[in-house]
């Protein structure tokens, strides 16, 4: 099954006519992405990369019964662009964008409250990766050749070192099933529960990479989370055991300011509710593939 | 970003927050004239530099005359004040906020915040101000009270008397916090705060309700649509690498060790940090060239990280995917021809055009050491750095 998309999902790419957007979604159009249309604001009726262009998400739904969406708009407008995909009907949405204001996303947060839990669409990002099904499609900017199509899922803060967990899986021949990057935000449409929930779900995963980093409550809150409801095994990653207090390291998110923010405390959870904790980031592969030898698991089929 | 004490009343003040008459001096007899104009017989003379805990550090004088604001003054200015906040290095005194000091008969704390967990505005308060939060938390968190802000309508008046009422005020003393409360968090909701504190927020012995001390941090993203707040940064305060950091589109924080890094993501940044670290070195920066590095930004990374005298190792840690490897080889080998590079440079490329880059990097003459693997990367810096170590002493003694 995969999670969020697979080769038949509609997807439209807002912010289509911009170089990045164009760039990605060509790369995902090879990848066997079915993107079926792009939205730019005022170049409706137009074609881009042979696709139809729209004004309006809604019209774009209309046309192409479109379920998924990437955006690639500019951070000032970015929020707005989330709530119109909402308003279209989205049930997917990834947001690439980095640098979006944090009230911004509060709003946005706020917004999705008003569909019944059961419609509401599901927010990837923003300030990050997106989200890869191997072999099948994706919404995103990652690099599709480092994910060999497999059985274990992904879910990451950090896009890069998303892609370094599935480039060590691939070099020992374990594959992926989806790859979700959460992205490095303060406040972020997905959590890693979220994720987590999805993959104890789905047919086609057996084991979870889980790789966090430091600041805010979301990895000890999934690692606690697992404990009680998760029957598949997860190895779990903590970046930033060497970043120093009260600087921000890069990420808008990644700051170690209370108390269980640092990659230490997390690290320590993790373990205390049963993940395996890969001893270093170079470690992420060999750690996955020690935790899917262990008997009492469903055999791997990569 | 973080503003001034006396930047951040000025703020509050326009958001109907009541704060002592004072006002910003650079000079002592700048200061002088502003306690005269001010009034009164008490003057607190008060260090600006971005850090909590000044008043331990020394760095606010209480004062009876207007000669001891000047002697306070001429002592402050230039001085050197190390707290817990600014690190062992401190930070040098360039202005001061000169303040009507008031009899208090009480201190409260009050607080706005991010609250990641509940993705909302937390007001927080406490009714012993005058200490950090943490140490409140610490001493007595049965004592510490929670507003949850719903974005969509904002903060209601009576979430400001609920946490009022809460910390035992009068209701003379509750309309004047009440005012305050709502005051800053219509402060941090137009200006695009992260953080607003009072602290202490304080009872006179008159009844007033005034702020004493005020801190506030604005989100960076959100400096586009906030230029009067924008306006305030004092570039003094920052490390000026960060501002040079800041020009190409870098992410830079200086650390301590001897390898300098130069990766993409934050995430493959503090992991490639933390590699180092395991592999038995310490890194000597943090550092995110960001999505689409040009080969022009590469070489930006390299000057930055080699303006670091303790650097005896460069790691380039690259995973493209929005990024192209080709861009950033040639990035390296642009930077090693422009920039004087007098230490080894280990490379590590993956993702994107890998093969292009690889080959631009063998075939461009150069020295580099590559590597295949992060592990890999992580122990050719930490073993070069032993076959090296004479390069970089040589180029600081000639620096210095």
């Amino acid at each position: 099954m995969s999670i969020l998309v697979n080769e038949k999902t509609r997807v439209v790419v807002q912010g289509f006519t911009g170089d990045k957007a164009s760039f990605h979604a060509k790369e995902a159009i090879e990848y066997g992405t079915n993107i079926v249309a792009g939205i730019t604001p005022g170049k409706g009726g137009t074609r881009h990369l042979n696709l139809p262009v729209f004004d309006t998400v809604k019209e774009a739904v209309k046309a192409t019964g479109a379920t998924a969406s990437g955006i690639f708009v500019p951070a000032p407008f970015c929020a707005d662009a989330i709530m119109e995909a909402a308003d279209a009907g989205m049930e997917l949405i990834v947001c690439i964008t980095d640098g979006i204001p944090a009230q911004d996303m509060m709003r946005v947060k706020r917004y999705m409250l008003r569909y019944p839990r059961e419609t509401r669409p599901t927010l990837i990002g923003p300030n990050c990766a997106g989200v890869i099904s191997p072999g099948k499609a994706m919404i995103g900017i990652m690099p599709g050749s480092i994910y060999r199509k497999g059985r274990v899922g992904i879910v990451s803060r950090s896009g890069t070192l998303g892609y370094e967990a599935a480039s060590q899986m691939q070099a020992l021949g374990i594959g992926v099933s989806s790859s979700v990057g959460i992205g490095g935000d303060p406040i972020n449409g997905s959590s890693f529960v979220d994720m987590l929930q999805r993959f104890e779900q789905d047919d086609e995963t057996d084991a979870v990479m889980m790789i966090g980093e430091i600041g805010g409550p979301q990895e000890a809150e999934a690692s606690l989370w697992a404990r009680d409801n998760m029957s598949k095994p997860i190895v779990g990653y903590v970046a930033g055991l060497s970043a120093p207090r009260g600087r921000r390291m890069g990420h808008a998110g990644a700051i170690i300011s209370a108390f269980g923010d640092s990659a230490l405390e997390k690290a320590e959870i993790m373990r205390n509710s049963g993940l395996t904790v890969a001893a270093s980031p170079a470690e992420l592969g060999k750690a996955m593939q020690q935790a899917l030898s262990k008997p009492a698991r469903r055999p791997v089929l990569a | 970003m973080d503003i001034h004490e006396y930047q951040a009343k000025e703020l509050l003040a326009g958001f109907g927050v009541a704060v002592p008459k004072g006002g910003v001096v650079y000079t002592p007899d700048q200061a002088v004239y502003r306690a005269e104009e001010i009034g009164g017989a008490q003057w607190v003379v008060k260090a600006q530099i971005h850090s909590g805990a000044r008043g331990k550090a020394g760095g606010i004088k209480l004062c009876t005359t207007p000669e001891e604001v000047r002697a306070a003054a001429t002592e402050l200015l230039g001085k050197k004040l190390v707290t817990h906040q600014t690190g062992p290095a401190g930070k040098i005194v360039h202005r001061l906020y000169v303040e009507a000091a008031v009899p208090i008969k009480r201190e409260l704390y009050i607080g706005l915040v991010l609250d990641r967990r509940s993705e909302r505005v937390c007001v927080v308060a406490a009714p012993e101000g005058g200490m950090e939060i943490e140490e409140i938390a610490v001493r007595s968190p049965e004592t510490i009270l929670r507003e949850v802000i719903e974005p969509a309508v904002g903060m209601q008046p009576f979430q400001a008397r609920e946490l009022s009422f809460g910390l035992g005020l009068s209701s003379s003393e509750m309309n004047q916090a009440v005012k305050a409360i709502l005051g800053a968090y219509r402060a941090f909701r137009d200006l695009d705060a992260t953080m607003v504190e009072i602290n202490p927020l304080a009872i006179t012995q008159s009844g007033q309700v005034l702020a004493l001390d005020a801190k506030m941090q604005f989100d960076d993203n959100a400096l586009f649509r906030r230029a009067a707040v924008a306006e305030l940064r004092d570039y003094a305060e920052e490390d000026p690498r960060d501002a040079e950091a800041a020009k190409h589109g870098l992410n830079y924080i200086a650390l301590e060790g001897s390898i300098g890094c130069i990766v993409n993501g934050a995430g493959l940044a503090m992991a490639t940090m933390d590699m180092i670290t395991h592999a038995g070195g310490e890194p000597a920066n943090f550092l995110d060239i960001g999505g689409g590095a040009s080969p022009e930004r590469v070489a930006a990374a390299f000057r930055l990280v080699l303006s670091d005298p303790r650097v005896r190792c460069v790691l380039v840690n690259i995973f493209a995917g929005i990024n192209r490897c080709d861009w950033v080889a040639q990035g390296i080998i642009q930077a090693a021809k422009d920039v004087n590079v007098p230490v080894p440079i280990v490379a590590r490329l993956a993702g994107t055009n890998v093969e292009q880059g690889r080959a631009i990097l063998r075939d461009s003459g150069l020295s580099i050491i590559t590597a295949d693997t992060l592990a890999d990367a992580a122990e050719k810096a930490v073993a070069a750095l032993s076959n090296t170590p004479i390069a970089r002493a040589t180029v600081r003694e000639k620096v210095s």
